[in-house]
């Protein structure tokens, strides 16, 4: 039976409720978890001791966040770690100022070379280029046709002749360059990283081509080897970035976090599917979810975090823009502080509020506090904290157990609060449709939540 | 038939640092395990030991079961002081793992009789038949092979050209056709022609796809219909597949009766440890072996010697 993470997770996690950190002894049973998440997704061994490492430093003493069990969280550490990695290096393509732009595509049998070639050209196509493919590949029966056939089917014209792969590239570009196309896609054959003379082989046609890009095309199916054949061929040509193929299937695709990390290359590109259109730049978005085996769980936590604040934060955000904001309307945003961290809401939305006030409330006793202070004034106290002289403050500060100075310190925190809601122009009285932006004469309305 | 591969030499890893992966696995673990002071095996060797399992493709369950063999075996005493003793008691384990089926590949009582070759994209299997298909007739067996990947651009060509270099007679339909007839028209070919064996290639699918698998399914079924009668099918197998591997075992055998293993490209960096689990779980034997591109290319699997080259000597 499949136990996803979180299910795991969760059951170490359950006493931890409502507790202000994360212990150490229950950081190293869910680390544990997550090395085995990693590996069961193919990450390579040595990335995954150091994620775990990097991992454990930052969710060691981390504070709880209010809208996510303490599981949760680590989990979302664990995302931004592998988020950070795939989609750190991102791979712009530029063009080559003196055309034709060369791109080389190396590999091991089978990882897709030959389809990615022509996907990419169509994608080239797509861009509003011309490109040439060139049918290196002498070494496997019926390459160069099955080069052709597709070549024919994107629209991309193939070049071939049966020489030699270094021979065949060079004239490649070459001919390209005499008719007129500004990118030539060059595909070779499929060859282990330990042949030695194959790899010389396409060292020498990398040399021949000066290729802008130079990729290697990876199946996402490929286990721990990944990295040992990403460093030869990395050694040999200098690659630029991956291509990360057969993301249809349910493979986990952890090489491509290992590749990323080891190399500090980016997944330029991944095929999705076998039509040619199936094709296109990488995002990270959903990758670190599906190497962790669990796509759907992160959009959860991130549900989770977003729904609750927006419901809250716009109906909050209707009364600031009336021109009202009342302590009730404070007491209602701490106690979606409390559950939801104290970025959510209001506070989270203000922009330009100092970091100070943001964090204030992040200490859960202060939070209580405040409350018991606000709950202690009566509701004309609430809507207008002005009236609240020194024999008010001093009952207020009996009542909610605390001193005439915690009371003071709130009114003026909310004050402050106050301030900035104007200056950010929230509360400033709005035309209908929101604030007028006079630069461009045109409408800006206040971002919602983030 | 001896085992032919491409044995790692510190000659041959790669010389940039990669984290220390293959050239690790490059020395082996006997090496490592010679400093060791005889008579003292401890956790820092069961580490080791894991390492050298997790990053051959072996997988986190059948790892933790051979090393709690082992330490259990470490425990009665039964693992020599001897430097060495480990590695070889790990090599045991491995074999054992394997069982001691038949590989042989069968050739039913029935003329002809089909093997059907099945796999994700990419995997090897047209190169595979090629190979077989060479082996065949040179031991004298009337071979066809059916071009039954009428999907992909100019497999058939590619199949052709192995075809014609071992003499044995390919047939082929049209682009696009419908592979259960292609495969049909080769068994009846077959049947008239009087020959041995049928060597169906099929286009390579994910097992993700429903169609494709239904697809898969219907040729088996085609396949197995008198004259014809599949005696084997074999699931081709990339040696540098991960944990997927054991998945696609999983649902290739679910749909159409995998009957045993081809493991290829065996001749790289990856160990293919994912035919271990493979094994262990479904009980299916590795039949063959691919270690390079040429007709000869092909070994039967030997248990020791994938061990050895897992583990070292």
């Amino acid at each position: 039976m499949f136990e996803t993470l979180t299910d795991r997770f969760d059951e170490i996690f359950t006493r931890l409720r409502g507790r202000g950190r994360i212990s150490e002894a229950d950081l190293t049973e869910a680390l544990r978890e997550i090395r085995v998440a990693l590996l069961e997704g193919d990450v390579n061994l040595e990335v995954v001791r150091e994620l775990v490492e990097t991992i454990r430093t930052r969710a060691a003493g981390a504070e709880l966040e209010r809208s996510l069990t303490p599981a949760q969280q680590v989990i979302k550490i664990v995302n931004e770690e592998l988020t950070a990695i795939l989609g750190g290096e991102e791979l712009r393509l530029t063009y080559a100022a003196r055309p034709p732009t060369v791109v080389l595509l190396a590999g091991l049998q089978g990882s897709g070379k030959t389809s990615a070639a022509a996907k990419l050209a169509r994608w080239f196509v797509e861009q509003g280029r011309h490109p040439l493919l060139v049918a290196a590949d002498l070494q496997r029966p019926a390459a160069v046709e099955q080069l052709r056939l597709l070549g024919r089917q994107v629209g991309a014209a193939v070049f071939s002749e049966p020489t030699d792969p270094v021979d065949v590239a060079r004239r490649g570009v070459a001919e390209a360059v005499r008719v007129g196309r500004d990118v030539v896609v060059i595909d070779t054959a499929g060859r282990v990283s330990v042949d030695a003379a194959l790899m010389d082989e396409v060292a020498a046609v990398a040399r021949a081509t000066s290729p802008r890009y130079t990729f290697l095309v990876v199946d996402a199916m490929t286990g721990q080897d990944a990295v040992a054949t990403a460093v030869a061929f990395h050694e040999a040509l200098t690659l630029d970035g991956v291509i990360l193929t057969k993301l249809d299937g349910d493979a986990r695709g952890g090489a491509a976090l290992s590749i990323a990390k080891i190399l500090g290359r980016p997944v330029a590109f991944v095929s999705t599917g076998e039509r040619p259109a199936d094709f296109e730049v990488f995002r990270p978005g959903r990758m670190a979810g599906r190497i962790l085996g669990m796509g759907d769980v992160l959009s959860l936590i991130e549900r989770a975090e977003q729904s609750l604040d927006q419901d809250l934060a716009g109906r909050a955000a209707d009364r600031i823009r009336g021109g009202r904001f009342t302590l009730d309307d404070f007491l209602d945003q701490l106690a979606q502080m409390k559950r939801l961290g104290p970025l959510s809401g209001i506070v989270g939305m203000l922009p330009g509020l100092p970091k100070e006030m943001r964090n204030a409330e992040i200490d859960e006793g202060n939070v209580t506090r405040i409350e018991a202070v606000i709950r202690s004034m009566t509701p004309a106290e609430r809507n207008d904290p002005a009236i609240i002289n020194g024999s008010r403050r001093t009952r207020i500060a009996a009542g909610s157990g605390t001193t005439p100075a915690q009371v003071n310190d709130l009114l003026s925190r909310f004050k402050e609060m106050h301030k900035m809601m104007r200056s950010s122009g929230m509360m400033a009285p709005t035309r209908p449709g929101g604030r007028r932006d006079k630069r461009k004469g045109g409408r800006v309305t206040p971002a919602r939540a983030r | 038939m001896r085992v032919r591969r491409h044995r790692q030499g510190p000659g041959d890893t790669p010389k940039a640092t990669d984290g220390g992966t293959s050239g690790r696995t490059g020395h082996g673990l006997a090496s490592s395990l010679a400093r060791l002071r005889p008579g003292r095996i401890g956790e820092a060797d069961f580490e080791e030991l894991e390492e050298l399992l997790v990053r051959a493709d072996v997988g986190l369950k059948p790892t933790g079961r051979i090393l709690a063999a082992l330490r259990e075996k470490v425990r009665a005493g039964d693992v020599g002081p001897a430097p060495g003793s480990l590695a070889a008691a790990l090599r045991a384990e491995i074999v054992a793992g394997f069982g001691a089926g038949d590989r042989r590949l069968t050739l039913g009582p029935q003329s002809p009789c089909v093997w059907l070759f099945v796999g994700v994209n990419g995997a090897g299997k047209t190169t595979t038949i090629g190979k077989v298909a060479a082996q065949q007739t040179a031991a004298g067996r009337h071979v066809v092979v059916a071009a039954g990947d009428t999907f992909r651009a100019a497999a058939g060509d590619q199949l052709a050209s192995w075809a014609e270099r071992c003499g044995a007679t390919l047939v082929r339909g049209a682009d696009g056709a419908d592979p259960s007839s292609v495969i049909f028209d080769a068994v009846e070919h077959a049947r008239a022609a009087g020959a041995d064996l049928v060597l169906a290639d099929s286009a390579g699918r994910l097992h993700t796809k429903a169609n494709l698998m239904d697809e898969l399914r219907k040729v088996r079924r085609v396949a197995d219909r008198p004259p014809g009668a599949v005696s084997e099918v074999l699931l081709v197998i990339d040696a540098t597949t991960g944990q997927n591997g054991l998945v696609q075992a999983r649902e290739f055998t679910a749909a159409v009766g995998v009957t045993g293993i081809v493991l290829t490209k065996l001749d790289g960096t990856a160990k293919g440890g994912i035919v271990l689990a493979i094994g262990e779980e479904l009980g299916l034997p590795i039949k063959l072996v691919g270690i390079g591109e040429g007709a000869d290319d092909l070994v039967g699997f030997d248990p020791g010697e994938f061990a050895a080259a897992l583990v070292g000597d």
